[in-house]
Formats: C-alpha cells, structure tokens, sequence
C-alpha cells in the first residue's frame, strides 16, 4: 500500500487519488480548490469513487445508512464480498439492525468510566517511555517511533489481558493485516499466526474465566452473549482484530500528529504547557485539525449527491479531516486555535458508527500529551524534512525526530 | 435559560460531560444523562453553552423564554 507507485494526478476534481503522495503532503490545499469549485469530486480509479469535501455532505452519509453501507469502509480495487448486514468486523462493517447489537456488546468496557479507571496506567506507561529515552542521554530522538507508537498498543493489551510486551507483535500482525489483507499473518519472531495466537487467547481465557466484573475485555466478550447464546470464538476473535487495526494507527497518529504541532509551534507548546485550563479545548483542536482518520462507504442506491450521480456499487470517501477544515461549519476553520470554544468536530466520526474506542482514544492522547509536556517542556523538530507522514486513509507522522532541549527536561 | 438534551440524536460523543459534568452525567453504555430539569442556575450558563457548542450531533439546546 505504502511503496506503489500510484500514476500522476492532473486534475483532482476528476482523477483523485487519496493514496497518492502528493494528497498525503497537500490534502487541505486540495479540498479549499474542491469546495471552491466542485465539492463532490470523482476518480475512475478503485473503480469509480466520490470525494465530498463539506462538513454538510460527510455529514449527511454518515448519518444515511439507508443509501450506504458500511461493508466497505476502506477504499481498494475490490468491493468486498460478505454479505451485509454483519460484514467481516462488526460492529464497523456492519449495518442496521445488526450493527446495533454487535456495539452494544462493546459499549461498556469502553464507556468513560471503565476508560478513566486506566488514566493512572497509562501515565505510568508514558512515563516510562520518557525515563527511557532520556535515560540514553541523547538529545535527539524520534517522537513517533520512541514514543507514540508505543502508547495504544501497550493500553490495549492491558485491557484485554494479554502480556503488555506483545504490543510489538500486534502491531507487526495488524501491519500485516493493513497492507495485505486476506493473506496469512506470520509473526516474525518465529510464533504462530495472528488468528493462532488469538485463539489461544481466547481458549486461556475460557478455561479460566473470571468473576464477573473482574475480568479483562476477553473475558467480557468470552461471557457475552446475544439473545442468550455466547460469542463465537470467530466473532470474539474478529472483534479483538477489529479493536486492534481501529485502535492502534490512529491513536499512534494523533499522538504524533500533536507532537508534530507542539514542536514546530513554541507558542502553542508554551501555552499547552504553562496553562493547563486549555488543555481541554487543546485536545479536541489537536482532533479537530489533525483527524487522523477518513472512512468509506458503498452506495447501495443510485442517487444524487451535490448534483453528482451516484451509482449503486460506487466507493464513497468519508474524509472527516476536510468536514473539520469546512469554513461553512467552522470560523477560522483554517487557522489551529488553542483553546477554540466552539468544536463540533467529527474526527471520532458522526452518526451510529461514532468512534466506539474514542473515550479511550482522547484519555489516551490527553495523558500522552501532558506527560511528554510535564517532563519535556521544551523541544523542536531537529529535521524537519527528515518527518515522515503515511499516506491513505489514515494520516500520521511515522517518523518524527525531535531535540529536546536537556536544560529543561524534569528527570 | 433551560436546556434540552436529544436522546434520539446523542451518539455517546462525551463532550458535554467533559464540559460540563456539572450538566450532564454518562450512563453504563456512555450516552448521556441530563442531570437537570428546569432552569439552569445561573453559574452554570457558561457550561451549558459550552456542552451545546461542542456536541457534535446537535443534540443538545439552550432555549430561552
Ligand atoms: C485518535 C484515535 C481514533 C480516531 C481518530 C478514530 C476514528 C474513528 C472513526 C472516524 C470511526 C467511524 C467509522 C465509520 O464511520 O465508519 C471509528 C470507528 C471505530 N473505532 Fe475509532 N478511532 C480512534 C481510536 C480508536 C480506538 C483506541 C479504538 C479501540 C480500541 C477504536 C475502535 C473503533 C471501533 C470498534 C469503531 C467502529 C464503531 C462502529 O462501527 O460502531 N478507535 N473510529
Ligand atoms: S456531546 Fe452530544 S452526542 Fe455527545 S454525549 Fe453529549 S449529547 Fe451525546
């Protein structure tokens, strides 16, 4: 996904290409020209997909589940094949009415209570990060790769129980998973399969259940049970599939994305630091202006959108990061305001299939932050062509190498 | 002022209990619970403002007689 040359754009009104690099380096540029002179554009490529860039239209087919589906959520040459209405990981694939049942079985553990009950862990987790990277000495390092990525995989493996350093084996499997699906996971240190390994989760945890209410999310999900008849190890194991390729990139990627922020914008990061009343509005511009995440959908109607024609079987972006950039939903939508007191934003996504992990996601990106800020107050980007974001549906800094200013550092 | 909150529409975004937990309360499955009935006392206008203007399904309004 990541290495293929994708052919030139010439005209993103027409021809756009969302994987394409030069999308990656200009998106916002590209839906200013879009909304200004065609705000539904169209490409041939993926095999005919629409592009609508107000916070009006994304809107609307977020909340429209009659005229799409969710079956496909990420745009690719082939539509997939399952059936709806429960698509290969429900609850993200999955349509009315079946889509309300598969989320509600999750709703709980990721409510905000369950979720601020591991604020404490997940500070101990940062700092632990940061004790080590200043324990090598160095003032430079990589934020993205030494940090951020760290983060979500290792709240993860805590909520569902499994050892925290296999963080490192999931995000090598769902990096598998991401670039080519449907192939065979192997685990490079010589394990099993990502479905083995899953199962054999899965099995330690049924021939060892736990008392209700004291159990991990595995063992939620191995004691749920709908209409009376328990999970299926299939279903369990799609789910937990699910939380990790939904949780992981995108948390890593706003984490990143705000560290980007701070770091090339010393105003911003004096006043994230020294005025901690912001913050709560921080966090949610941080979303807002770098939603890391663009959804799809498949029409399943024809019909018109914008005066478009839409045909029944065509690919339909769901770019949440333009509708945040819109000027007609937002004042100054093109300008990062700190403290910014009126934030509708949908970087958690609107409609029946909002964010289920975004409590997790926000406490998340929240305690990263304040963590690095704490004991790293100040620091800059020590090369800034050497960042590196990902291109596609889900946008982040992969590479992000910063010096830090060791003077101010809290040991 | 009094506010009024919209079952139907809330998604379970949590911004209004974030902003004002004063307002509104989180149920089990993270929807949210006005915590008010009536008129909203007069140092909490600020939040309920706020909690309105930050609910991203516009489930959330402030009406004044
Ligand atoms: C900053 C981080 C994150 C962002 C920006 C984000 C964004 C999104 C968006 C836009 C959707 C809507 C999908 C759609 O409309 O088709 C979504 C759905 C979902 N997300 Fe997240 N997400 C994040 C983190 C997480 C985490 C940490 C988890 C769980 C561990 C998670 C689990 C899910 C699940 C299960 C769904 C499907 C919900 C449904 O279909 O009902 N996400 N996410
Ligand atoms: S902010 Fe809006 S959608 Fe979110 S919980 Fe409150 S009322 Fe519901």
């Amino acid at each position: 996904m990541s290495n293929t040359e994708r052919p030139p754009v010439v005209d993103w009104a027409t021809d756009f290409d969302h994987t394409h690099p030069d999308y990656g380096q200009n998106a916002p540029e590209i839906w200013d020209e879009l909304r200004a002179t065609c705000p539904v554009a169209h490409t041939e490529r993926f095999g005919g997909t629409w592009l609508p860039v107000t916070h009006e239209a994304v809107s609307a087919i977020a909340h429209d589940t009659e005229n799409y589906t969710s079956m496909g959520v990420v745009v690719s040459e082939n539509k997939p094949e399952i059936p709806a209405p429960m698509g290969f990981a429900p609850p993200i694939t999955s349509d009315p009415p079946f889509h309300a049942i598969a989320r509600r079985l999750l709703l709980e553990p990721f409510a905000p209570k369950p979720v601020k009950a591991l604020e404490q862990y997940t500070r101990d987790c940062c700092n632990g990060l940061i004790d080590d990277i200043l324990a090598s000495g160095s003032d430079l390092t990589d934020a993205a790769t030494e940090y951020a990525q760290h983060i979500p995989v290792r709240i993860i493996a805590k909520m569902l129980g499994v050892p925290e350093t296999d963080g490192d084996k999931f995000r090598r499997f769902i990096h598998q998973i991401i670039e080519t699906p449907g192939a065979d996971t192997v685990d490079e240190d010589g394990g099993g399969s990502f479905d083995e390994y899953l199962d054999a989760a899965i099995a330690e945890h049924r021939a060892n259940p736990k008392p209700p209410g004291e159990g991990d999310l595995i063992d939620h999900l191995t004691q749920a049970d709908i209409e009376g008849t328990p999970l299926l190890d299939e279903h369990v194991r799609g789910t937990i599939a699910l939380l990790l390729i939904a949780g992981i990139d995108t948390t890593w990627s706003s984490i990143g994305a705000a560290l980007w922020h701070l770091a090339s914008h010393p105003e911003d990061r004096a006043r994230y630091t020294n005025e901690p009343e912001i913050r709560l509005f921080a966090i949610e511009e941080f979303l807002r202006f770098y939603a890391p995440v663009t959804m799809a959908r498949i029409a399943v109607t024809d019909h018109e959108l914008g005066g478009c024609p839409v045909k029944a079987g065509d690919w339909l972006l769901l770019p949440f990061p333009a509708a945040n950039r819109d000027p007609e939903a937002f004042d100054d939508a093109d300008k990062f305001i700190i403290d910014r007191q009126q934030n509708r934003h949908g970087a958690f996504g609107l409609g029946i299939h909002r964010c289920l992990g975004s409590n997790l996601a926000r406490m998340e990106l929240a305690v990263a932050i304040d963590t690095w800020t704490e004991r790293i107050p100040d620091f800059e980007l020590s090369d800034p062509d050497a960042v590196r974001w990902s291109v596609g549906q889900i946008r982040g800094p992969r590479e992000l190498p910063v010096r830090i200013n060791l003077d101010t550092v809290n040991r | 002022m009094k506010i009024t909150y919209n079952r139907e529409a809330c998604q379970g975004h949590n911004r209004c209990y974030m902003l004002a937990p004063e307002l509104f309360d989180v149920d089990d499955e993270g929807y949210a619970i006005l915590r008010i009935d009536g008129e909203i006392p007069a140092e909490l206008e600020e939040k309920a403002q706020l909690a309105a203007d930050n609910c991203p399904e516009y489930a959330i309004e402030l009406v004044t007689e």
